[in-house]
Order: C-alpha cells, then sequence, then structure tokens
C-alpha cells in the first residue's frame, strides 16, 4: 500500500516585492491607475521579440513595475513524504523552505498548486507563540497550547507530564516575565513536546537555548520519529539533518535541486555553497543586527578557501548595527563537514563589554583559530548573532573552508588518523625509566601492592 | 473529529466566504483562553483591577451630564441627565470596544499570525467576548443608577420597567455585530494600508457625534433624521435607550434601516476579513 503522507505538487507562491512591509493608499490607487492605463492602450499583444537575455528582456518593459517586483519564493515545488519518514529541508537564507513550511502550516496560502497532508499536523515555527508575560506559568501553558491547537482537556490530561518536563514545578504559579529566559524556553518546548500529531512540521526552534536545550529538542525529535510520526525539519544545522533525517531536500532559488538520502544532500550543499575565494555576502535589509559579508583568510585580508595546516585561520566577519543595541552576542560555529559541531565562540567572552551597548553603525570583527588545529579537511561556519535564549536576530550560513596538509605532515597522516578533528601538534616525551634487569622487580612490586 | 480520514488539501482559496466552520469548532477553547488573557492582563499592576470597567464610564457619564447637560442644556427626553448618558454609554462602550479591538486584530497579532495557524476569526470573536464581560460589569452599575433615580429621586416617578427589557439581549448582540462587522472592514484594511490605523481612532470619535447618546433622536429636525437612521448606531442605541427608560421613539423607519445596516456591514465585513486573512502575513 502506498502509504504517502505529505504530497505537495507544483507548489508556488509569489511575493510582490515592496508590497512587503509599509504599503499606503496612494502606491496602490498608482498601481491601479498604471493597469488601467496598460489595458486601455489594447496593446496587451504587442509583446517584445522574445529575447533570451533576461536582462535585456527586463529593460526592453521599464513600466512595468508590478511584473518586475515579483519575487518566486517558491516555484513548481513538488515532492513526497512517507509515514514516518524524518525529512529534513536545508538550502540559504531566502531559498523558500521557510516559505514552504509556513504554506505548510497554513499560515499563508500558495499562488498555487496544492499539498495534501494525510493527518493531524503540528507546527512548530518558534518556542512559545502566544506567551504572554503576564500570566503565570500555568496559565501560558493552557494558551500555548490552546494556540498550539490542543483542546483545554487535552491540556489538561498532559499538564502534569508538561510541568514535570519543564522542571517548574515551584515556578508554575508565577508571572513567566519573572522566569529566567531558560526557564521561559524551558516552559515552551515543554507545552510543544507534548503535541501529539502525525505530522510535525520544525523550524530552526532549535536555535534558541543553550546546548543543554538544544540536545533535549533533538533527543525529543529523535524520539518522535520513533514513534512513527512524519517531521519535516527545515534546518541550517547540517550536523542535526545529517543525524535526525533519513532523507533531505535542498531549495535553491524557489525549488527543489537536491533530493536524496540525507548525508548526501547536505555534503553536496556544503561543497557547493562558498564561491572559490570564499567570502559571502549577506543582504543588508534588517532592522536588527545582521551580518553583512564573511570570509576566512590567513592573513586577515584577503579571502582564501583554502589555508594550509600550518597557518592561523582568521575568520572576518563584517556586521550592521541599524540602532543602538543591548544584549546581543554574535556565535560563529565550526562544523567538519560531516556535520560534527567542532567548536562554538561568540564575540562576548572575550569582549565582554560588547554585551551591554552596541552603538549603530558598521563593523567588523575577526578571530583567529591557531595553526595546527583542525585537522586536514572540509568545514563550514554558522554565524549567528542574537540575544542569548530570548531571540534570535540573524543566522547565517558561513563561508566554508578547506585545510590542507601542505607541508610534509601529510604523509604521517593515514587510516584512521585521516578523519580525526584536530591536527594538534602534540609533543610526547619519551624517557626509558629503567634498564631491562629492574624491570622485573617492578612487575613482581606492582603485584604484590 | 476522525482521526482516520484525516485530510488536509493547501491550495489557493477563491472567493470571499471560507469560513473554517469546523476548525472555529475545534479552537473554541483557545477563544475562552483568549478572553481569559485579555481580562488578566488588563488589570494586572493595577491597584483598582476591574474596577476601571466602572470608573470610565462614571466619569465620562460625569463629564457628559456637566457639558451637555449642565452647560448646553440639551434636552433628555425628561430623564435625569446623569441616567441618559450613562445608558446611552452602555451599548456605545461595547460597540466602541468591540470595533477599535477588532480593527486592530491584525496589526496586534501580526507576530502570533505569521508563527501559527488557527483560524483568524477567533480573536476578533474573542474580543467580542471579552468586551462582553465590560458591558455586564457596566449594566450592573446602570441597574444601581436605575433603582437610585427611581428610588430616591423625584424623577423616579417616570421611570417604569416593562415587558421591553427583554429586547436587550436582541439589542446588544447588534451591537456586537456592528462593532465586529466595521472592525473586520478596518482589520482587513489596516493589513494593507496603514493610514486606517490612523482613521479608526478618530472614526469611532465622529461616530459617536452621528450617534443619538448625547442628544436625543427626537431633537433631530425631521429632515435630517434620515440621515441619523442610516447610521445602524442610531437604531441600536434609541432601540436600547426605549427598552430601559421607555424614552425615544424607535419607528419602524429608524429600526430597519438600523437592522439592514447591521446585516450589510456584518457580511462585508464577514467576507472582507476571510478574503485578507489567507495571506495577510505576507503583507502585514
Amino acid at each position: 500500500m502506498n502509504d504517502t503522507i505529505i504530497t505537495v505538487e507544483n507548489l508556488s507562491k509569489r511575493y510582490r516585492l515592496g508590497q512587503i512591509g509599509m504599503s499606503s493608499l496612494r502606491e496602490s490607487a498608482e498601481r491601479f491607475l498604471q493597469r488601467l492605463r496598460r489595458s486601455s492602450s489594447t496593446n496587451k499583444n504587442e509583446q517584445p521579440i522574445p529575447n533570451l537575455n533576461r536582462q535585456g528582456n527586463n529593460k526592453q518593459r521599464p513600466t512595468d513595475p508590478s511584473e518586475s517586483q515579483d519575487f518566486w519564493a517558491l516555484r513548481d515545488v513538488s515532492f513526497k513524504v512517507q509515514r514516518g519518514e524524518v525529512l529534513g529541508v536545508i538550502g540559504r537564507n531566502g531559498a523558500g523552505k521557510s516559505t514552504l513550511l509556513k504554506i505548510l502550516s497554513r499560515i499563508t496560502e500558495p499562488t498555487s498548486g496544492r499539498a495534501i497532508l494525510r493527518g493531524r499536523v503540528a507546527s512548530l515555527l518558534e518556542v512559545g507563540t502566544g506567551f504572554h508575560p503576564e500570566l503565570t506559568g500555568r496559565e501560558n501553558i493552557f494558551l500555548n497550547g490552546a494556540i498550539l491547537g490542543m483542546r483545554k482537556r487535552e491540556i489538561e490530561a498532559k499538564f502534569d507530564e508538561i510541568v514535570d518536563f519543564s522542571e517548574l514545578d515551584k515556578f508554575i504559579d508565577t508571572p513567566v516575565k519573572r522566569y529566567s529566559s531558560g526557564m521561559y524556553v524551558r516552559l515552551a518546548f515543554a507545552v510543544a513536546a507534548h503535541l501529539d500529531p502525525e505530522i510535525l512540521l520544525v523550524d530552526e526552534v532549535l536555535a534558541v537555548g543553550d546546548a543543554e536545550f538544544q540536545r533535549k529538542c533533538l533527543g525529543k525529535m529523535g524520539s518522535v520519529a520513533q514513534e512513527g510520526r512524519t517531521v519535516l525539519f527545515v534546518s541550517h544545522n547540517m550536523g542535526a539533518v545529517t543525524m535526525l533525517c533519513n532523507r533531505a531536500i535542498c531549495f535553491a532559488n524557489g525549488g527543489v535541486v537536491q533530493d536524496g538520502p540525507s548525508a548526501e544532500v547536505t555534503n553536496k550543499y556544503l561543497a557547493g555553497t562558498t564561491p572559490d575565494n570564499g567570502l559571502v555576502s549577506y543582504p543588508t535589509d534588517s532592522n536588527h543586527v545582521h551580518f553583512t559579508r564573511a570570509f576566512i583568510s590567513s592573513d586577515g585580508n584577503t579571502p582564501q578557501a583554502v589555508i594550509p595546516l600550518s597557518l592561523p585561520i582568521h575568520v572576518v566577519m563584517s556586521y550592521r548595527v541599524p540602532t543602538l543595541s543591548k544584549q546581543v552576542q554574535l556565535v560563529c560555529h565550526v562544523w567538519h563537514a560531516r556535520g560534527t559541531h567542532v567548536m562554538s565562540t561568540a564575540d562576548i567572552d572575550s569582549q565582554p563589554e560588547l554585551l551591554s551597548n552596541r552603538e549603530n553603525g558598521d563593523y567588523r570583527t575577526e578571530f583567529q583559530i591557531p595553526p595546527n588545529t583542525l585537522a586536514p579537511g572540509r568545514y563550514r561556519l554558522t554565524l549567528a548573532c542574537g540575544i542569548p535564549n530570548v531571540q534570535l536576530l540573524d543566522e547565517q550560513e558561513g563561508p566554508s573552508f578547506e585545510i590542507s596538509d601542505v607541508g610534509s605532515y601529510a604523509a604521517k597522516w593515514s587510516g584512521a588518523r585521516r578523519d580525526v578533528l584536530l591536527a594538534l601538534p602534540i609533543q610526547w616525551t619519551t624517557g626509558r625509566v629503567s634498564a631491562p634487569a629492574s624491570m622485573v622487580g617492578l612487575k613482581l612490586e606492582t603485584r604484590i601492592s | 473529529m476522525s482521526e482516520q480520514n484525516y485530510e488536509l488539501i493547501i491550495e489557493p482559496t477563491r472567493g470571499w466566504f471560507h469560513i473554517p466552520w469546523r476548525d472555529l469548532m475545534h479552537y473554541r477553547d483557545l477563544l475562552m483562553i483568549l478572553v481569559r488573557r485579555d481580562f488578566i492582563s488588563q488589570y494586572k499592576q493595577t491597584i483598582l483591577g476591574p474596577l476601571w470597567f466602572i470608573i470610565q464610564p462614571l466619569l465620562t457619564t460625569l463629564v457628559f451630564t456637566v457639558i451637555f447637560g449642565q452647560i448646553a442644556r440639551l434636552g433628555t427626553d425628561g430623564v435625569p441627565p446623569a441616567l441618559f448618558y450613562l445608558c446611552g454609554m452602555v451599548p456605545w462602550n461595547y460597540f466602541s470596544g468591540c470595533l477599535t479591538g477588532t480593527g486592530a486584530a491584525f496589526t496586534t497579532n501580526a507576530h502570533l499570525f505569521s508563527k501559527v495557524y488557527f483560524p483568524r476569526l477567533i480573536i476578533p470573536l474573542s474580543i467580542v467576548v471579552s468586551k462582553f464581560m465590560a458591558l455586564l460589569v457596566q449594566l450592573g452599575l446602570l441597574i444601581v443608577f436605575w433603582i437610585y433615580f427611581n428610588g430616591f429621586t423625584p424623577a423616579g416617578a417616570q421611570l417604569e420597567l416593562g415587558w421591553r427589557i427583554l429586547w436587550i439581549p436582541l439589542i446588544l448582540l447588534q451591537t456586537a455585530a456592528v462593532g465586529l462587522g466595521t472592525g473586520l472592514c478596518l482589520a482587513a484594511l489596516t493589513a494593507k494600508y496603514r493610514d486606517f490605523t490612523v482613521l479608526s481612532g478618530f472614526l469611532v470619535q465622529l461616530w459617536l457625534y452621528a450617534t443619538p447618546v448625547i442628544y436625543t433622536y427626537s431633537a433631530i429636525p425631521e429632515k435630517w433624521r434620515i440621515w441619523v437612521a442610516l447610521n445602524p448606531m442610531s437604531g441600536v442605541v434609541e432601540m436600547f435607550k426605549w427598552s430601559i427608560l421607555e424614552v425615544g421613539t424607535p419607528d419602524a423607519k429608524l429600526i430597519g434601516f438600523s437592522v439592514t445596516g447591521t446585516l450589510v456591514l456584518l457580511v462585508v465585513g464577514l467576507g472582507f476579513f476571510t478574503k485578507v486573512e489567507k495571506t495577510v502575513v505576507d503583507t502585514i
């Protein structure tokens, strides 16, 4: 029997650029008048001669703002998911994966195409949606649970379990505004973890919270999958995708470009993300602190995609602070191409004063990974900035790079040692403790004692 | 809900009236929880708490009594001015509360709407229910006023309760419908054009003067009455005063216009709202 639980057929979603955000009556009236004028000129059939050069084509009809401003966040996306599958959805920011999730969660409607979901759906695009700071933990459990689609009696039945999971029984009647950010997230996740759907759609909810919380989330997700639920997991965390998902699809420019076993798809994705010189630029349209570009270099100035083992790795990031920001930290995670989280570091670790105050302006920051630290291989970075445990302001796929062993060191690496993560120049010190004659005595002594 | 053949088809919907009845039923608990949330969050960390429900109409009544009763000397059909104004303010407050609350449904819940699905109509409905709680308290205040003026002042001789008070539930239902309908239209418009957030603020103010709350319908010259009657709230307020104080002239024309206007507003509002809600997240 065919047990397809999610079917997505030619799903497309169009956004009108400029319509997102502010829009005023005047602009709309102008657009409307323009449309009237166009249709009244009756030249509809007089299309320009097809021109394969896209730019040239656009230049030929600059009077058509409504069409040139269209942006297809998803275009003819089709795929199927079998019951019990855990599907990872990856791709750069703006590739369409969040739009897909929003459509499947019914937050917004597609422009064309359709999706069929055969089972109760719960979507988790954020933990703690709708939490009200003035309400107590108890009241917020009911509020959040109901927002996520649980019935009151369902929440009542699971209430004790939720409180246990959150480990907050002492504070359950305290308004959540008095909670620490960690407690807040714990409570929020406890509610989410007790949803009982057949299909679970998860966005980057794992991006908030500390390492322990993330492990708890991943563990819970793993067990959800084992119970035969179907999970769609959107993530930047290639390690998590490889670990949790048996299959992954990769989005680029609104379409699916890869579909297959997760390890294969993530590897291809990682290999393709960074241009040759390793410099990555990001859109600068956010009102919050956001990254503008990042690159890897061995001297701190020239972007490079390959760094010799014997040179330091400079990770250089530029970011913009649109308005005076407080409590913000920048974090950089280093991942091995296989998905292992190698290390992470935050700017406030060494410059705690940045936490209290960051004036508006453009910033450049860098840190160094000492030479002879990361073993030869492929690595990638993820960059994040936000208010710890509270809000993620920006998260970007950073440059990926390769550590190459150009020195003679390479020759010494073989077999199992090729797969390691660290290439620390470890010094062994060896001394002969005694001559063979006394060794017998030594052994005897240890046996006696 | 049958768990076995649950199937959800997501595709672009055309047309105007997609009221998700089944989802609304499923999420009815959310509605009550939201009402509770509004109630608790509004009065937490206030000293007077729910007393504010009473203080606000009391002060308004006082101001109206002084300005319109004492200084401007507008007629009140022989009813004590304080009772007259309070009686007009009770349905008016309910209406304006529903209108402004519903009108801001998309803008104040933008974050919520962009993160999770639930039938969007739950929010306006929860506002209508939550404002109803405030209304009940104010009705209590009105009863206190009525008893006072009836029993302890000479004017009380004219006041008499009758079977006509049985109309009150229907009148309040209509009040909610006008507020909801107008609010839904505003919400749909605000989602796209922020100009309407500015408008909704003084719309309520202006509307008050177009409604016989401060003045009596009978005081309006005959040739202008038609314009006042076109406002659905005129009939509502006039009916309310009539059912409690037995003043005013809720004639057939007034009631006919009012009921028709209410239905039109409600239908247009619902259609507009359900049309916009589907992609509101993209534009908000």
